[in-house]
């Protein structure tokens, strides 16, 4: 078996893993977390692996539930926020002098304003709630990425074989598309992927503050806050699995970015 | 057609001069040698006449007129390096056909075998790329090939089979060619005519 295919079956396993949990979240029906203060504050046994909390709700499912929350929160914030780059990075380096600047020197003010704080003030502004969450993160987490984006195009267009497709008549749309978006795809997926944990955990801290996700929707974050004041009594199980669960997703995501940027990149095509 | 630079002056930076007051002119169907020491200009000049630099002084011009900003440029340059004059993500099939319409013969001429079509750049070797090079350079709407040490790191024998090609290319449509080489016997064997940039520049 050669690297790739290495590479592959990778692949496919962590894009499992988070179809699994994605599936399998929406299989559990609300039954599942019911309350039972028969079986309150269980350690983990074959019946709940994952233990019970105080109120007799089963771990297991609410783990499951919180990640798949999580899971779309963070997918699609970082997604929009990957967008939002790609999109800013391009403009700032291919419109002139005037857009660039105008880019930049948004670029410049969301990073000198803490995360935390924009996406507060978004996020609390829109009525909190999962749009809210959503938007904050997308709105706030794009510039870093927009700014290597912006870098990688103009080191490009003054490649030599972009200068050449400009003397063989080809437009500027043209050479954006088919020279230049191609290959900012690794460095979008690499971004997208180093957005996502971020935005698990500033979605969790933000509901934490109580600004984002209300406490019905279980995302991992407001299970792990909720733990907090059960870990002096001993449970550990409240807060072990679901922030385990919450590392495997995050590493799967990385190991899936990490690996379709391998397997697009024309360099390692024979490993 | 005459392809001629009038009075080129050109710099990087302010009041060095990499170029004052050269004067140069290719007519259809010449072979022009280009000579000079390193850091003369050489490749300064090329790629002004290509259009890929603004001159500060003087202009050049094609039959009288400016060149084109936009669309087919009818002087192509060949660069030094091939692996940076091809986008490394594409196969050298889109490489070939992206300046249009290609030469099926050319090809095989140019000793450009078919199974390497749909290899990527880096699957092949510095001169197997420049082959392509020449040949998407050689497109039928181009009126002037600069070759900018275009042969300088193949062997002798790749080197000939090159210039057979494009000098017999150069004859059937009637294109002008301004070669730049260090190799005396190059530019001797290939070259109607010589220009010594020593003498036209008079960079202060």
């Amino acid at each position: 078996m050669n690297r790739r295919q290495k590479t592959l079956i990778t692949t496919v396993c962590a894009a499992l893993l988070l179809i699994g949990v994605i599936a399998s979240a929406l299989l559990i029906g609300d039954e599942w977390i019911a309350t039972n203060f028969e079986i309150k504050n269980e350690p983990p046994s074959l019946a709940h692996p994952f233990g019970t909390d105080w109120l007799g709700r089963d771990m297991l499912a609410r783990t499951v539930k919180g990640l798949s929350v999580s899971i779309g929160v963070g997918v699609i914030a970082a997604t929009a926020s990957a967008v939002i780059a790609l999109i800013l990075g391009m403009l700032a380096a291919t419109m002139g002098k005037a857009v660039d600047n105008a880019i930049s020197w948004l670029i410049d003010l969301l990073l000198g304003v803490p995360h935390l704080v924009a996406l507060i003030l978004i996020s609390f502004t829109l009525g909190g709630g999962l749009k809210g969450v959503v938007v904050g993160i997308a709105l706030t987490h794009w510039p870093s990425l927009a700014r290597v984006i912006r870098a990688e195009v103009m080191q490009l267009r003054s490649a030599e074989y972009v200068l050449i497709s400009r003397k063989l008549g080809k437009s500027r749309w043209w050479i954006a598309s088919r020279h230049i978006l191609p290959h900012m795809i690794p460095q979008l997926l690499v971004g997208f992927v180093l957005l996502f944990p971020h935005a698990i955990l500033h979605e969790a801290s933000i509901s934490f503050l109580g600004l984002g996700l209300s406490p019905h929707q279980p995302a991992i974050g407001i299970i792990l806050s909720e733990s907090m004041r059960y870990l002096t009594s001993g449970m550990w199980w409240l807060a072990f699995f679901p922030g385990i669960s919450l590392l495997m997703i995050v590493r799967a995501f990385d190991i899936l970015g990490e690996n379709l940027r391998k397997l697009t990149d024309p360099h390692s095509a024979h490993q | 057609m005459l392809l001629e630079a009038k009075q080129i002056g050109f710099r990087y930076e302010r009041d060095r001069w990499v170029l004052r007051g050269v004067d140069i002119s290719i007519q259809s169907g010449e072979i022009v040698g280009l000579v000079g020491p390193s850091g003369f200009g050489k490749s300064t000049l090329c790629r002004i006449l290509a259009g890929y630099e603004k001159p500060y002084e003087g202009q050049v011009l094609l039959d009288g007129a400016p060149l084109p900003a936009s669309g087919f440029h009818p002087v192509q340059l060949v660069f030094q390096h091939p692996e940076k004059a091809v986008n490394p993500r594409w196969r050298m099939s889109r490489t070939l056909a992206e300046g249009g319409a290609l030469d099926e013969s050319l090809l095989g001429q140019l000793g450009i075998q078919q199974e390497w079509l749909g290899r990527f750049p880096n699957e092949l070797s510095g001169g197997e790329l420049q082959r392509f090079c020449v040949a998407r350079a050689l497109n039928p709407q181009t009126r002037f090939l600069l070759a900018d040490e275009m042969t300088a790191m193949l062997d002798t024998i790749t080197q000939a089979q090159i210039w057979q090609v494009v000098k017999e290319v150069a004859r059937r449509e009637n294109l002008g060619v301004l070669v730049i080489s260090h190799e005396k016997n190059l530019i001797h064997r290939l070259c109607t005519r010589v220009v010594d940039l020593t003498i036209t520049n008079e960079k202060t």
